[in-house]
């Protein structure tokens, strides 16, 4: 998966940009992530339906994805179907 | 990857909310976008291979520079403050570019490359009324988002490149989304065509903090402005900084109470300017910020808490810090290397190398990145054994007397202990004997006698080798600096070179 790539949600208005991909399933909601978001979504797995937040980085365990959320929705995020986490950053002070 | 995400982001999320207050005149972040489409809608149309702005900054620039991402078209701003013929240089490298800004003097220095002109006020205008029916859609084009020519300060001007993937993985890096408060508000005074006033840009409208831009920099504008716009947070080069501490000083009306950071960068920061300016505003923030264009901006931060230490400290090692430029930032990866390349331990002296995603180190046909990425900055510096780093100059700065390398840093600290003396700066010029040979500039502080050769000479052979004493020693009114505050070397040497 190219960073880059932006993938929108098949059950909420959540889309995301990748930053570090490799092989699995992006999904959301429960459900998996395309480049063109279906005409009807599809309903929401409650086990996935934390909600995403904009600006916010989302990694999995290995290291492997960073997706950051670009626009907002009510589904969270997973790599085959395991959940991934908010990427905490120290923040820096402003220097320009 | 695309920078206009950045702006995309920030208008998604509070369209109405101001994101750049310039002239007076008020823009959202939602109208930017609106008038960065139509800006891509009316490049993509031109035809034209690079978007150009010769101009001082306005919001013709933030408009440029995401229309231009929008139309996958490098940004190129330039230095309005070239001369005729160099800036004609640079015109005919460009063409054909759509050039914003000063029509006339672009028309009459590049005629002839195909280039179309617009006027800043004709470019806005045209772009918001595109802005209705533009498509919004960001094209990839060859992925490179701004190129800057570098100030040349020791050669001819390079074509740096910056990609979407390098600007966007600094502010992903170093930011955090809409994380400013309602009131913030950053004055912005570095010219466009520094890589300063464009991470500015990106820096605050990703953070949604409100630019209020300041087109051409003066002191008392700026005092001026931090009053009117309640400003919070601003960027200034050490030059800068001591221009508004004098008007300060000299009675000029000044409203800081506002003001609760400020960053410099850009020039080295003298240590009584920055001791002075501690001691003036202890309750700002001050940030030392270094980087270069080639690596987008900040790679290495020296933040507010660490201000305060080094500055109260009666360690000399941690006061020595004050003059170092910080530790790199988390996301980058840094070394000091020896001429072979091999790394050095904290201590020694060496070049600087940098890794990370937002080095670019690529030039328009050439990259300066070795095999594992890594880019050498061509800066001379240490660190220490905390991490902290030392710079000492440009490693091409070195002077070579007969086979030995000197640094110029280590005399010019030496001068700088002569109570008579301001300002010095030691180079290397030609010698028959020793290939290179030492001369040194220096300035007089006022009221103070000028020391004589055989003083000073006696100061360098008693602190330091008899190699580095000077040969030929010059007493001058000013150091040569650019308008940026980075010392013009080569002006120094050339001051020797008319002189033999």
């Amino acid at each position: 998966m190219k960073p880059g790539t932006k993938l929108k949600s098949a059950v909420c208005d959540t889309e995301v940009m990748v930053i570090r991909g490799g092989d699995g399933e992006v999904m959301c909601g429960g459900a998996a992530m395309s480049e063109q978001a279906p005409a009807e979504k599809a309903a929401i797995d409650p086990a996935f339906a934390e909600g995403t937040l904009i600006g916010k980085r989302y990694v999995d365990s290995g290291g492997v994805f960073e997706l950051l959320c670009v626009k907002p929705g009510k589904g969270s995020l997973a790599i085959d179907g395991v959940s991934l986490q908010l990427k905490e950053a120290k923040p820096l002070p402003s220097s320009d | 990857m695309n920078i206009a995400l950045i702006l995309q982001m920030a208008a998604d999320t509070d369209p109405q909310r101001i994101g750049l207050v310039c002239d007076k005149r008020h823009w959202s972040y939602g109208e930017l976008l609106q008038a960065a489409r139509g800006a891509a809608e009316n490049i993509a149309e031109s035809g034209c291979g690079h978007i150009a702005l010769l101009d001082e900054s306005s919001e013709a620039a933030p408009i440029a520079l995401f229309g231009a991402a929008l139309a996958g078209i490098p940004y190129v701003p330039l230095n309005y403050r070239l001369a005729d013929a160099d800036l004609a240089a640079l015109l005919a490298r460009i063409a054909p570019a759509c050039v914003i800004g000063d029509v006339e003097r672009a028309r009459r220095l590049a005629p002839d490359g195909g280039h179309s002109f617009h006027s800043r006020e004709a470019f806005v205008a045209a772009a918001e009324a595109s802005s209705a029916t533009a498509s919004g859609e960001e094209r990839e084009g060859e992925g490179i988002a701004a190129q800057i020519f570098t100030s040349g300060t020791t050669a001819a001007p390079k074509a740096a490149l910056l990609r979407h993937s390098n600007l966007l993985g600094y502010i992903l890096g170093t930011v955090e989304f809409a994380s400013a408060a309602e009131d913030d508000c950053q004055l912005v005074c570095v010219p466009p065509y520094h890589i300063a006033g464009i991470s500015a840009l990106l820096s605050s409208f990703y953070s949604l903090r409100k630019i209020a831009l300041l087109p051409a920099f003066d002191p008392d504008d700026w005092l001026q402005l931090v009053a009117a716009e309640r400003v919070t947070n601003a960027f200034v080069v050490p030059t800068m900084l001591a221009r508004i501490i004098e008007r300060i000083d000299a009675g000029a009306p000044a409203d800081l109470s506002s003001l609760r950071a400020i960053a410099y960068g850009g020039g080295r920061m003298p240590p009584e300017l920055i001791e002075r300016a501690l001691d003036l505003f202890p309750e700002t923030d001050f940030t030392n910020a270094y980087g270069l264009t080639e690596t987008s901006s900040t790679i290495a931060l020296l933040g507010p808490q660490e201000h305060r230490i080094a500055h109260t400290s009666n360690d000399p090692a941690v006061r020595a810090r004050l003059g170092s430029v910080g530790r790199p930032l988390p996301t980058i990866e840094l070394e000091i290397r020896d001429e072979d390349g091999k790394p050095l331990p904290a201590g020694e002296s060496g070049e600087v190398y940098v890794r990370g995603e937002q080095v670019s180190g690529e030039y328009r046909g050439k990259s300066a990145l070795d095999a594992e990425g890594w880019f050498p900055t061509r800066d001379a510096g240490w660190l220490d054994d905390e991490g902290y780093l030392f710079l000492a100059g440009r490693a091409d700065d070195v002077i070579v007397r007969g086979g030995e390398n000197i640094s110029p840093g280590e005399i010019e600290e030496v001068l700088m202990t002569h109570p008579a003396i301001a300002e010095a700066v030691a180079v290397g010029v030609p010698s028959a004997e020793w290939g290179e040979a030492v001369a040194i500039a220096i300035v007089i502080r006022p009221g103070h006698e000028t020391p004589d050769n055989a003083a000073l000479r006696s100061l360098i052979k008693d602190r330091l080798r008899s190699s580095r004493v000077p040969e030929h020693i010059a007493v001058l009114d000013a150091m040569p600096y650019n308008e940026m505050g980075k010392l013009l070397r080569r002006e120094v040497r050339a001051h020797f070179d008319r002189r033999s």
